[in-house]
């Protein structure tokens, strides 16, 4: 197990070593999981970790994905995705293409379910979703696209409380273990690496879904993604971020204005 | 300046005591209270109203990075951990359960407890299930002021229990005990 000052030491060579700057991560949440990723692999102190991943590279992907968090679920606060359609789609209709960028898209949970919304609001054809994380590991796996049975009765729940009128199960194809998106859904999303720390603006996007990223990150890392967040949006573009996160003490509040107060979606207005 | 703090963990049947501690606080008493209450999640409960027709404090609900306040009464929103950092803002983490919680209260006492050691006060009330127990073992080793509610009062016994059962150190009170102390401790 290591301690805060363990810590500082340890994230100051990850970023000489690996280029991998975890210091303005919530220190908090970093100690929980880099001693739980101790724990599983049986290293003992500070000093067992570091040589681990110094002499061990491959350790260090490995790493990565288990000191980030992915857990997510299928229509995570449903009344969030049904304001997204009350108040965000709408005006989403009136572009002629609409890009969307999906931040911190775990497993792709987040994303699909999305997607599920934009055609059955018959916005699918014109959409194109860019979904990125910083974990190798979140992008196979969302890329696959194939979920646990076990959990799908609280996503059905979770689906009908937003508002949703089909079957969930019709957009999967099911095994009496695992479910796996339908083809027909993945077609028009984009999954690729993007580390929020480092990686700069790749494309204007209508709509920007960051939720429950920020909550790791201290506040000056959160400004810095919501700065990038602000440069990808057009004028009247879409940011939604995590139930309790806030926009509050950002740099950028004061060019957003409050669609919904509850669910945080703001729209860009200068 | 570490600031101090009281946290109240509890479940099943802690919720009428929280009320009874918060409505006896004297009047001068400002020390920030944090709530860590096994709730549902998805369900917008009136819990905060209720608290706030019980005290003089002000309620609210957490949000990431937020800083401690005197005069505050916090609470843990369903669904996320609670932690927090060494600039003492809180930090919510989504991470899997513990103890089949989120918030799990083992997960909050440990945390805080890191960084304030001694000045964090632990209450532990009702409650089935062993969550926070780990915990307020973990305060107690760093010379935090460990409270639990007295077995053969709390609705469930089973989360004060086992929090007696690997750690000796915790003062085991009724509520009006703890209400005593406290008044008698932070004034
Ligand atoms: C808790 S999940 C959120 C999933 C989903 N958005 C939700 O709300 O359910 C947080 C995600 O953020 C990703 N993440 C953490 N740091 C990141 C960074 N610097 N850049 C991009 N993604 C990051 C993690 O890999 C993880 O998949």
């Amino acid at each position: 197990m290591i301690n805060l000052n363990e810590l500082d030491e340890l994230l100051f060579t990850i970023k000489k070593q690996f280029d991998y700057d975890f210091r303005d991560y919530s220190k908090a949440s970093i100690l929980r999981r880099i001693n739980r990723f101790m724990t599983i692999n049986n290293m003992k102190n500070a000093v067992d970790l570091k040589f681990e991943l110094i002499n061990n590279p491959s350790i260090f992907q490995n790493f990565i994905n288990e000191i980030v968090v992915n857990v997510s679920e299928f229509f995570r606060d449903p009344s969030f995705f049904k304001s997204l359609q009350q108040k965000v789609f709408p005006y989403l209709e009136s572009y002629p293409k609409i890009n969307i960028w999906s931040a911190g898209c775990s497993f792709g949970e987040e994303t699909y379910s999305l997607n599920i919304l934009l055609k059955e609001n018959n916005l699918y054809d014109k959409s194109r979703i860019y979904a990125t994380d910083i974990s190798s590991n979140a992008i196979e796996k969302s890329r696959k696209g194939i979920y646990d049975n076990a959990n799908f009765k609280e996503y059905t729940k979770n689906y009908y409380d937003c508002g949703g009128k089909e079957s969930l199960k019709n957009y999967f194809v099911s095994d009496e273990k695992h479910s796996m998106i339908q083809s027909e859904l993945k077609k028009n999303i984009l999954f690729s690496n993007h580390n929020l720390v480092t990686d700069s603006v790749f494309k204007e996007c209508q709509l920007i879904l960051c939720r429950n990223v920020l909550i790791y990150f201290n506040n000056n890392l959160q400004n810095k993604a919501l700065e990038l967040f602000y440069e990808s949006l057009p004028v009247h573009g879409f940011l939604a971020i995590g139930k309790k996160e806030s926009l509050r003490f950002s740099s950028v509040y004061e060019n957003f204005k409050e669609i919904d107060r509850e669910e945080k979606i703001y729209q860009k207005i200068k | 300046m570490k600031p101090e703090l009281i946290i109240i963990g509890g479940s099943a049947g802690a919720f009428s005591t929280i009320l009874s501690i918060l409505n006896h606080l004297d009047k001068d008493i400002n020390i920030p209270i944090v709530i860590v209450l096994h709730r549902l999640k998805n369900t917008t409960s009136s819990f905060e109203a209720i608290l706030q027709k019980n005290t003089h404090y002000s309620v609210k609900e957490i949000e990431d990075k937020e800083k401690i306040q005197k005069s505050f009464i916090y609470t843990a929103p369903s669904d996320y951990h609670l932690l927090l950092e060494e600039d003492f803002c809180f930090s919510l983490d989504v991470s899997e359960m513990v103890n089949f919680s989120r918030p799990s209260i083992d997960v909050t006492f440990e945390s805080f407890s890191t960084i304030l050691k001694e000045k964090c006060c632990g209450i532990l009330l009702s409650g089935s299930n062993h969550d926070g127990a780990n915990g307020l073992k973990i305060m107690a080793e760093n010379n935090g002021k460990t409270i639990i509610q007295d077995c053969n009062e709390a609705e469930f016994d089973i989360m004060p229990k086992a929090a007696k059962t690997i750690c000796n150190k915790h003062q085991e009170l009724n509520t009006t005990n703890i209400i005593n102390t406290l008044n008698n401790e932070y004034r």
